[in-house]
Parts: C-alpha cells; sequence; structure tokens
C-alpha cells in the first residue's frame, strides 16, 4: 500500500513534467517563423533533410550559391545529382558546418564553395545567423555553427531552446503560424531559390578603400577545415565566385584565394571574369540590378559550369536510373509549375509578390 | 548575473541540487561559498569590500561580548562587595567602551560605503559651489567601484553590530556563519535586510527536502519571475520614453508616466523580493517580507509600513529611535516646550528626528539630490498628515465615511497617486526638471495623452497593453484574495491536487511566452539593484 502511495507519489510530479514538455514544444513549434510566404530563404537549410535521394554534389556558401545555380538545370542538362546547403549571408564557417552536417548523410564526389563569405571575419547578424543555423538538425556541427556565430547579445540556450528566442511572436501570430506548424512547404528546388523577374543593372557606389585587403584569420582557418574535410572523406573540393556586380569583390582578395588554391591544387573560378564566356548580360539575368542572377541568368550559369562538372569529374548521368528519374520527375515538375507561376504573377501584377 | 539571466538560473539549479544532496551538516558553509562564488563572479574586487565589512564587523562584535562577559563576570565576582555607585560607575565604563568600539565599526563601514557611494557626490556639489563663487578650480571626479548591493549588506551588518552592542543579540562566535549572514546571495542585491535574530536561526539550521516547502518556494519564485519579467519589463520602454523626452511628453503623458512608473516600480521591486524569498524558501529559510500589498495603503503612514518594511523598520529601530532619546534631543525637547509651549514644543524633537530618517532614507537610495528631496517630500507629507489628523478624525466622525467601502476606495488611490507623485522624483533628471514636469502635469493637462494613438507612440503595442492589463488584473486579484482570505498558496494547495500543477504550469509557460527577455528587449536591472 505504502509503495503504490509513493509510485503515484512520484509518477504525478513526472506525468506534469512530460506534459510541460510538450506544452513547451507545441508552443515552440507555433512560435519560431515559418518562413513560408516571406523570407523563403529562412526554410531552406532545414528542407534538406527531406531529400531522400544522395547528391554527388553539394554547394555551399551565401545567396551566389543559391540564386546563381540551379540543380534542376544540372539534371536536365547533364543528368548531375546536386544540392545547395546555403542561406542568406551564410558565413564560412557556417557553410563548413553545414558540409559537416551533410557528410551525416551523404558522401558527394564534389563540393562547391562560393568565396564572397570569405570577406566576413565576425559574426555579423544574429537574423541571419538564425536562417542557417534554426533549420540545422541538432548535432554536434549544429552546436560548432552556433559556438562560431553567435554575436555578443546572443547566446547558445536561445539555439537549443528557440522558444527562448521567438517567445516574442506571440503577439505576431499569423494563421500560416498554425498552418505550418508541423508541415512546411517546398520553397526551393534542392536548396535554389528560384526568382525570373528582370531588373536591369544600375548604378553602384564606388568600391570604398580598404585599409587592409588581407582575408581574415577565421575565414581562412575554415576554408582550409573545409579542404582538409573534403581531403578526408576523398570529396574534390571546387572555389567558385559567383558573377556579381554587387557587393565588390576586390582584386586583392581574388588574389588571395588563387594563391590558396594553386597551394592546394584545387580549382577556382572567378565567374565575374567570365562573363561573356558564360553569356551573362547584367541587363537581362540579374533579379536585383546586379546582384543575384535570376533564373535566366542561373540557368545559363548553370549550364556552364554543368559543362565543366561532367568532364572534369568521374560524375554519374542518373537520368537513366529509374528511382532517380522519378524522384527527380517530381521536382521538375515543381519546379517548372514555379516557373511557370512566377511568370503569370509577373504578367498580372508587374512583379513577383509570393515568391 | 541578474537574476533574470539564463547563468543565474543555472547557477540556481547547481546550488539548490547540492544543497539537498551533501551531508546536512555542509549545507550552510556549502550556501556561504556559493555566496562568494556569487560575489565573485559579479566582480572580484566587490570580494574585497564585502570582507571587509565581515572582518570588521566581527571582531568588534567579539570585543562588544568581551567586554559583557567580562562586566557579568566582574559584577558577579564582586556581588555585595561594591557599592551601588560603584556598580553604576563601573557599568558607565563599560558602555563607555563599547560605545567607542561600535563608533569604531561604525564609522569603518559606513565610511567605505559613504567612499565609495557619495564620493563624487560631494565633488559635485563642492565643484557647484565654486562655480556659484565664479571659482576657476573645479575638483576632479574620481573612478571608484561601487559593490553590488553595498547599500544592503552594509545596513543590515550595522543593523547587526548595533543589536549586539544593546545586548539584543548575541554575537555570533563562528566568523564563517557571520559572513554568510552578510553574504547570503539571494538577499545580497537587494534585501530585504535582514536582523540577525530573524535569519540566523533558520539559515545554519538542517534542513530536509520537503516537497510542500519546496513547492512554495518555487511558486514564489515564478511570481516575481512574473512581475518582473512579464510586467515591469515590458512597460519599462513606455516610462523611458515618457521621462527621458520631458521636451516631448508633457501634461497628461507624465501623469501615465507617473503611474506607468508606480506599476513598473511595484512590479520590479516586490517581484526581485519574491524571487529572494522563494529562492530561500526552496532551501528551508524563512527571509523576511519586505511588502504587505502597500498599493492598499489608506494613508502614508500605512503607506511606508507595508512597502520595503525591512528599510523602514531599521531606519525606525537605529536612527529614529536612538535619535529621539539621545541626551542632546532630550535637552531640546524639555528646551522646545519651555520656550514654545507643550503643543508646538513636543514636536521639535519629532519633527527633526523624523527629518533625520528621511533624509538619511534618501541618500541611502542614491547619491543625488533627487533621491534626497524625495526622502524629505516623504517627510514633509507625513509631517502635514500628522497635523492634519485631528481634522480628518473630526471629518470622519461628523460625516461617518470612514467605514463606507467606496471612502476607502478613495484613500487607497488618494495614497497611490500621492506616492507616485512624490516617486517622480526617481523618474526625471533633476530636482527642478521634477518639480517642473509636476507643474507642467497640470498647467499643461489634456487628454490627448490618453488617446489610443498616444499610448501607441510610447514603444508598446497594443497587444503589449492589453497584456499588461490582464497581468494587472492578475496581480490586483491575488492581492485582494491574500488580503482577505490570506496566503493564495494555501488556497491552491488546499484546493484539488490538479490546481497546484496547472497554476504552477501556467505560471512557467506564462513567464516564458510573455516575459520581455532575450533579443530585442533591453532586460533591464532590478531598480533596486542601484541602491
Amino acid at each position: 500500500m505504502k509503495r503504490k502511495i509513493n509510485v503515484k507519489r512520484a509518477a504525478v510530479p513526472a506525468v506534469f513534467l512530460v506534459i510541460m514538455l510538450v506544452l513547451l514544444y507545441l508552443l515552440q513549434r507555433l512560435l519560431m517563423p515559418k518562413y513560408m510566404s516571406d523570407i523563403p530563404e529562412g526554410a531552406m537549410v532545414e528542407e534538406y533533410y527531406r531529400e531522400t535521394t544522395d547528391h554527388e554534389v553539394i554547394f555551399v556558401g551565401d545567396c551566389e550559391v543559391y540564386e546563381n545555380f540551379s540543380p534542376i538545370k544540372f539534371y536536365e542538362d547533364y543528368g548531375i545529382t546536386s544540392y545547395i546547403r546555403g542561406s542568406a549571408q551564410q558565413l564560412t564557417w557556417q557553410s563548413y558546418y553545414l558540409l559537416e552536417d551533410t557528410l551525416r548523410y551523404e558522401t558527394p564526389k564534389v563540393v562547391v564553395f562560393n568565396v564572397l563569405a570569405m570577406k566576413y571575419n565576425e559574426p555579423q547578424s544574429e537574423a541571419y545567423n538564425r536562417m542557417t543555423i534554426d533549420g540545422m538538425k541538432m548535432s554536434s556541427s549544429k552546436i560548432g555553427a552556433i559556438q562560431a556565430s553567435m554575436t555578443e547579445e546572443e547566446h547558445m540556450l536561445d539555439y537549443i531552446f528557440p522558444i527562448l528566442r521567438y517567445h516574442s511572436r506571440w503577439s505576431d501570430l499569423s494563421s500560416e503560424d498554425f498552418e505550418y506548424m508541423f508541415h512546411k512547404d517546398k520553397v526551393s528546388h534542392n536548396g535554389y531559390y528560384m526568382r525570373v523577374d528582370t531588373r536591369p543593372v544600375d548604378d553602384f557606389p564606388e568600391p570604398e578603400k580598404l585599409s587592409d585587403y588581407t582575408l581574415g584569420d577565421k575565414a581562412m582557418e575554415y576554408l582550409d577545415k573545409m579542404r582538409v574535410l573534403c581531403e578526408e572523406n576523398g570529396i574534390e573540393l571546387v572555389l567558385v565566385k559567383s558573377p556579381s556586380l554587387y557587393p565588390h569583390w576586390y582584386d586583392e582578395w581574388d588574389e588571395q584565394i588563387v594563391e590558396y588554391a594553386d597551394k592546394y591544387g584545387l580549382d577556382y573560378f572567378n565567374y565575374e571574369k567570365l562573363t561573356d564566356e558564360v553569356g551573362i548580360d547584367y541587363n537581362t539575368d540579374t533579379y536585383d540590378a546586379g546582384l543575384h542572377l535570376n533564373l535566366s541568368g542561373a540557368e545559363k550559369l548553370s549550364e556552364y559550369f554543368g559543362k565543366y562538372l561532367t568532364e572534369t569529374y568521374d560524375l554519374t548521368d542518373y537520368r537513366e536510373d529509374p528511382e532517380y528519374a522519378a524522384v527527380y520527375q517530381e521536382k521538375i515538375e515543381f519546379y517548372h509549375e514555379m516557373e511557370e507561376a512566377q511568370y503569370e504573377e509577373l504578367e498580372e501584377y508587374g512583379e513577383i509578390i509570393s515568391y | 548575473m541578474l537574476f533574470t539571466d539564463y547563468s543565474f538560473i543555472g547557477f540556481l539549479a547547481v546550488v539548490f541540487l547540492l544543497y539537498y544532496t551533501l551531508p546536512k551538516k555542509w549545507q550552510w558553509p556549502f550556501l556561504l561559498v556559493a555566496s562568494y562564488v556569487f560575489y565573485f563572479i559579479a566582480s572580484p574586487s566587490y570580494v574585497v569590500f564585502i570582507l571587509a565589512t565581515t572582518i570588521s564587523t566581527y571582531l568588534v562584535s567579539l570585543k562588544l561580548d568581551q567586554l559583557e562577559t567580562r562586566q557579568k563576570e566582574y559584577l558577579k565576582a564582586h556581588k555585595g562587595e561594591i557599592s551601588r555607585e560603584e556598580k553604576k560607575e563601573y557599568k558607565a565604563g563599560v558602555r563607555a567602551r563599547k560605545w567607542k568600539w561600535l563608533l569604531l565599526c561604525l564609522f569603518f563601514n559606513l565610511g567605505i560605503l559613504a567612499v565609495l557611494k557619495y564620493t563624487n557626490f560631494t565633488i559635485a556639489n563642492i565643484n557647484g559651489i565654486l562655480e556659484a563663487f565664479h571659482s576657476d578650480g573645479t575638483l576632479s571626479f574620481v573612478d571608484l567601484v561601487l559593490p553590488m548591493g553595498i547599500s544592503f549588506y552594509t545596513f543590515q551588518t550595522m543593523g547587526y553590530i548595533i543589536d549586539v552592542y544593546r545586548g539584543t543579540s548575541s554575537a555570533e562566535k563562528n566568523p564563517f556563519k557571520l559572513a554568510l549572514f552578510v553574504s547570503f546571495f539571494p538577499q545580497l542585491v537587494q534585501g530585504p535586510i535582514s536582523r540577525f535574530n530573524d535569519l540566523a536561526k533558520s539559515l545554519f539550521e538542517i534542513h530536509y527536502f520537503d516537497p510542500k516547502v519546496v513547492s512554495y518556494g518555487l511558486y514564489r519564485i515564478m511570481w516575481g519571475y512574473f512581475k518582473k519579467m512579464v510586467v515591469a519589463d515590458r512597460i519599462l520602454p513606455a516610462v523611458n520614453t515618457i521621462i527621458q523626452n520631458p521636451d516631448t511628453y508633457q501634461g497628461g503623458f507624465v501623469f501615465v508616466g507617473m503611474m506607468f512608473y508606480a506599476f513598473e516600480l511595484y512590479a520590479d521591486f516586490t517581484g526581485g523580493i519574491d524571487i529572494t524569498i522563494g529562492i530561500a524558501q526552496t532551501m528551508g529559510i524563512t527571509v523576511t517580507e519586505n511588502f504587505r500589498r502597500p498599493y492598499f495603503s489608506k494613508n502614508i503612514k500605512e503607506y511606508w509600513k507595508r512597502w520595503h518594511i525591512t528599510m523602514g523598520t531599521w531606519f525606525t529601530d537605529y536612527i529614529f529611535y536612538p535619535i529621539s532619546v539621545c541626551k542632546p534631543m532630550l535637552k531640546l525637547s524639555k528646551f522646545s516646550r519651555s520656550r514654545l509651549g507643550e503643543q508646538i514644543g513636543k514636536r521639535v524633537p519629532v519633527y527633526l528626528s523624523s527629518f533625520v530618517v528621511w533624509f538619511t532614507t534618501g541618500i541611502w537610495h542614491g547619491a543625488s539630490w533627487n533621491f534626497i528631496v524625495w526622502g524629505l517630500m516623504n517627510f514633509v507629507v507625513i509631517m502635514i498628515s500628522e497635523e492634519f489628523e485631528p481634522l480628518y478624525r473630526k471629518f470622519h466622525a461628523r460625516f461617518h465615511v470612514k467605514d463606507k467601502a467606496w471612502y476607502g476606495v478613495f484613500e487607497i488611490v488618494r495614497t497611490v497617486l500621492l506616492m507616485s507623485a512624490i516617486r517622480m522624483f526617481d523618474c526625471y533628471r533633476d530636482v527642478p526638471l521634477t518639480f517642473k514636469m509636476f507643474g507642467n502635469m497640470f498647467t499643461n493637462f489634456d487628454l490627448s495623452a490618453f488617446t489610443a494613438e498616444a499610448f501607441l507612440g510610447l514603444g508598446l503595442s497594443a497587444a503589449d497593453y492589453v497584456l499588461l492589463l490582464i497581468c494587472l488584473i492578475v496581480i490586483l486579484a491575488v492581492s485582494i484574495t491574500e488580503e482577505r482570505k490570506g496566503s493564495v498558496r494555501d488556497l491552491i494547495f488546499r484546493a484539488p491536487a490538479a490546481w497546484k500543477y496547472v497554476a504552477f504550469g501556467g505560471l512557467v509557460l506564462v513567464v516564458i511566452v510573455f516575459g520581455a527577455y532575450g533579443i530585442g528587449y533591453d532586460q533591464s536591472q532590478f531598480i533596486y539593484n542601484q541602491f
């Protein structure tokens, strides 16, 4: 009898604790931003975990990868399976940890890193950190990414228990927060963020003179860690600088990347210097006046870069593989449906408003 | 480490677990270690000052105890051998020596407080005088460290040494126990100002894990966090917007700011004390209550018996009474009665003692004329109330309103408004501006400050105001219940068992979701941490 009472005494607080944890989890799901109708870039890192097939090429980097390379185009033209693990202002160390995270699930043959983020040597912005890190599944890579990325105002606990960060959204909740509490729509095409609109190139400010053009220690350290990680896993690392007119990529920075690539025998392509070869026209191939490529630009670049990948590395043409073909058929349909929908929106409203 | 920092909550969890898992005889020594770790983390330099206060007080308390013991032994040994006069003379000699030791201890410790807290205030005033006399020379300000909670632990320790001197408390022989009394971490930051006799027993005795006691403590902690994080820190931006922009926010806004600050300070200070008392309670330690629903007071005198109770009783016991009965004051009393007549003469010593009490209360709160004038305004209002007391009595007797509920509400509202108005000296940057804004509240009053548009311009959203209104209703409901039926926790624990979980769980979720903390909020220090 006494034992029964003791068990009951212990069980009630335990049940209470479980209920509290469940409620906190539900509240956390509700309060976290969903990034569905606004800033879809925030939903892209998480989307990777829904992939059912492996990829032979993985891209890591910032907006210059997720807006400039189209994995669907790679597949359609060359049968290359690829995925972009990129997010807005993704810093070099975040790319490293996302690559480390990716290697927990698959081992690609080639990793492509866009070097624009090498200009940053310090954590930059909490909002961008969040867009990269929140979507990562809990792992030592995520902890590493948090530690390397936190600005002074941030706290590790806020990442581990995001409700502590997003609790203040209680007054901004919308129907979207309830609708996407447990399931989200796909917003990207293997990590590619599609935009079909065009904004011709405009004037850009003259690049400022810097007091020191040396790329930062921390950025170089993580680039090197990325190279070592690839070497250890038998992966080829390729460095690229996407075509863009702004932010300015200084020759002095470029020289340091060239030097690094030469030192370790890596391929490095600065597409800012190869726009004619690729066929990029900044008046028709960007959607924001020279910063990021639109679909037209991304497909041109993908066609060009895909040729290099196919010719250089021993990649498989997965168009012949029935399992992959079935998966990619769906992806291709989604890709072209979105393309069509965006063109319709453009025609109707004169601008893209839903993507 | 603020009470609202994650690190403090982590620290607390570790202390709590170790407190109940370590051998029982190590409980209080462990708390001493934890308290010093807490203080050391705040700043290693602080430790020097609290140690100086502890050691000096310990040595003097032993000396006082030794003198008292020797006196007893001497009188016992010479019982029947010495005359009454000789006995009296001997006692006077011992008292004089004790008095010198007490003064030494008070000068040393209050000297530390005075130098660290008031040096720059004194320099600023000297410079002001020099400037008034068109002198070219000015004194430079000095960079001094102000240890966290120094006003609280100094007053608590000085209260102890005075009690030992008076013989109302015996000297603690174990220096480490005294060190824990001085540094007990939950109350180190913002009080309450405990008495040794009240705190010592439960602080040093063994405590076994009692689920009910721990639950009560956790409730109190969460209630404190609710008041601090959901209410005080949420309303803070609106208060700051008004008081930091006196050129923009005038008239009705001054009134809004005044009332918002009253709400903020209540939630902030009582919330902090709830956390303090709750933490102690989870470890079985009883800390003196510091508030008794102060905004239900019907007059200012009652208010000061309900608000910051331990400070009020400290000033009464250690300043008001000693001054009132000291020889010069008794002489003055006699003189004033003979010269000014019984009615006026008897008031002189009371007024003078009260003046000293309120002046020191003001300056204890902060090294600024704002606080001094705030203290003196309390003095003025209390004295005026005293003078009008016969008139009030006549009024109450004539109109029989004292028992009417509406009159009670009127008295409460009047007291809240009065105290809130005096508290404006906490808000505005200097005394002239405070007086100006107080006048402006009436001369420039219009209702535009009470529109939805005006409220939304103060840095809070409509949702924030709805939340604050709900919180106000909850706090009011809890306060009314406690005033009428006693402890709400007792009521919850008497209700069906599920209620205690629902109430606690609800409180935790409310604090986590609606608390104003983390990025996007300027989490503020507790207001009384600064005193």
